[in-house]
């Protein structure tokens, strides 16, 4: 064999393996929503084929016998929220980093950067006692206050590097034409950053549905419970798991967002590396 | 701010404060105000609901690194970040040079792989929960088909301490995995084609030019996944939460899911605080190392 299909080959081998092993609990959800509950729990069953015919029962159990479609309004609801918040403080901050304070401008995104580093398992335990003085606890409100501190930061970083791509002699040309400063912000580089925005938007969504220890430290009751929370902790009755519709709930929960997510990686990606890829 | 105001309003200075400050205010009322907190909850008596703390002085310290509890956290923590971030780091450099060229089908094998990263991990987790179930594990069912394992001696994944803590490392590094790939996709398109393939065409082998010439050039961003792949599991407690809760006995527990358990399940917030303050120092040193890589970022 030459050199070359050699490598193709070796290639071909190591893509399938680790395409594999990362889909595959994904694959195996699939399966198990539509098996009846006879060939899920026959221990000498194949598991890989349906011994028994195919059945929408997990899914009319999930979503009319759980709360499992109040969870996902309650997330859809403080993802729209958090967006808005995030928005309207982030927009206005990276905005000022990439034009306004100059060599400032680059300590203070760094500083900015940093704030990812703190990670919630740090901040959780203090947050729970300023949650409950707020009166929160156990409602989404106390999500959708403390979700912004870490999207904030993540979308400033975004959205600096969108806005530092804008020319500056296009708000020049504007304020010369009459246009305050923060005028030609709102009419001229935030319609000019929609893309940016877009993005912005999406990740912030995603961080949402994704966040775990906030939600389960700040709110216990089944009906006011995020998605990422209420599917491990309330899918399961006592030492019961419903499997088939428990997969159905992950399965409902991953997918959607890990398409829309595809469309943006490569702006994700630039939120990360920091400057280490140009 | 009365010394930056002109006669047509704000200066650049003014303005950008003005624009800058509600973000940062927001920021620093939910992460610095929480962060030193954390601090002073660990010299007091801090509970659930109570007010009125006291000053304890070292008391919680002293109580918590008496615990064994607490000292099998520890090495825990260590030897769950390292062991996953080895395996993301060989899995995903090997993993991004395999895609690194388009081929038919890139598009949707990146999503397949995208997966993990995406879906809410505590989801994830369950659905590992599944596979490594004590009864219905699949695997164990393969394993029993080739005659790895027998039927009424099957492993289990999560009742067993040693592979209870292998199953959540191999699940974590499982989630990072693909995080870690695409970090390092984005690194390699940034390596100008012609030096590898000069490189082969000089003779080098596959083998030669991926240590002498890919890997040292990569290195750059290979530091960066790698910083954040230790931040992310280092402080993680999900996969332990919703995989093992840190049983069998303690076992498998982590700094981050004792600290849950302790602070917020039992009550005691005041010795929960004190053990989350381990992870700090961690954090610094990450801290400082991202800051030097982006600082070397620019130079270049």
């Amino acid at each position: 064999m030459g050199r070359r299909r050699r490598l193709r080959l070796g290639r071909a081998l190591v893509i399938l393996f680790f395409t594999v092993i990362l889909a595959f609990p994904f694959y195996w959800m699939l399966i198990t929503i539509f098996k009846q509950n006879a060939d899920l729990y026959g221990t000498e069953n194949n598991p890989f084929i349906f011994n028994a015919a195919p059945t929408l029962e997990n899914l009319r159990v999930l979503f009319y016998e759980t709360r499992f479609s109040r969870w996902l309004v309650n997330t859809a609801v403080v993802g729209v929220l958090v967006v808005g918040i995030t928005l309207v403080l982030a927009l206005p901050a990276a905005y000022a980093l990439a034009r306004l304070t100059g060599r400032w401008g680059e300590r203070l995104g760094i500083a900015i950067f940093l704030t990812y580093l703190v990670p919630p398992t740090l901040l959780f335990i203090p947050l729970s006692r300023i949650v409950s003085l707020l009166g929160l606890q156990d409602t989404i409100w106390s999500v959708v206050v403390v979700y912004p501190s870490f999207t904030i930061p993540f979308s400033i970083w975004l959205l600096m590097g969108f806005f530092k791509s804008i020319p500056r002699e296009l708000e020049d040309a504007a304020m010369v034409d009459g246009l305050t400063r923060f005028g030609a912000f709102v009419r001229l580089v935030v319609p000019m950053s929609l893309s940016g925005i877009l993005t912005v938007v999406i990740f912030t969504f995603t961080l949402v549905t994704q966040e775990f220890v906030y939600a389960l430290t700040f709110i216990s009751p089944e009906s006011h419970q995020m998605l990422g929370v209420g599917v491990p902790t309330f899918l399961i009755l006592g030492d019961v798991y419903f499997w088939g519709s428990l997969m159905g709930a992950c399965l409902i929960a991953s997918v959607p967002i890990a398409i829309v997510y595809n469309l943006f990686l490569d702006r994700f990606i630039a939120g990360f590396t920091v400057g280490a890829v140009k | 701010m009365v010394t930056q105001r002109r006669p047509q309003g704000l200066g650049p200075v003014g303005l950008g404060m003005l624009m800058f400050a509600p973000a940062v205010l927001y920021v620093l009322l939910l992460i610095a105000v929480p962060f030193v907190l954390a601090f002073v909850y660990a010299f007091t008596d801090a509970r659930v609901g109570s007010g009125g703390d006291h000053f304890v002085g070292l008391e919680n310290f002293r109580s918590v690194l008496g615990s064994a509890a607490f000292k099998t956290a520890v090495l825990n923590s260590f030897i769950f970040t390292i062991a996953s971030q080895v395996i993301v780091l060989v899995g995903s450099t090997t993993l991004a040079l395999a895609l690194k060229d388009h081929f038919r089908g890139r598009g949707f094998v990146r999503f397949l792989i995208l997966l993990p990263w995406v879906a809410p991990i505590s989801i994830g987790a369950i659905g590992w929960k599944w596979i490594l179930d004590s009864i219905y594990s699949v695997i164990n069912w393969v394993l029993v088909a080739v005659h790895l394992a027998q039927p009424f001696d099957k492993p289990m994944w999560l009742g067993e301490p040693r592979l209870a803590m292998l199953s959540v490392i191999l699940v974590h590094a499982w989630r990072l995995l693909p995080f870690s790939t695409v970090i390092l996709l984005a690194g390699l398109t940034a390596i100008p084609r012609d030096i590898p393939e000069a490189a082969e065409v000089d003779g080098a082998g596959f083998w030669r030019t991926l240590f002498e010439i890919t890997l040292p050039m990569l290195r750059p961003i290979l530091n960066v996944a790698l910083l954040f792949g230790v931040i992310f599991t280092f402080t993680d407690m999900v996969v332990v939460y919703n995989l093992t809760a840190g049983g069998p006995m303690d076992t498998t527990q982590v700094l981050p899911s004792l600290a849950f358990f302790t602070g917020i399940q039992g009550g005691d917030l005041a010795a929960g605080a004190a053990i989350s303050l381990f992870l700090v120092p961690i954090l610094v040193v990450v801290a400082f190392l991202m800051l030097r890589a982006a600082h070397r970022a620019e130079i270049v």
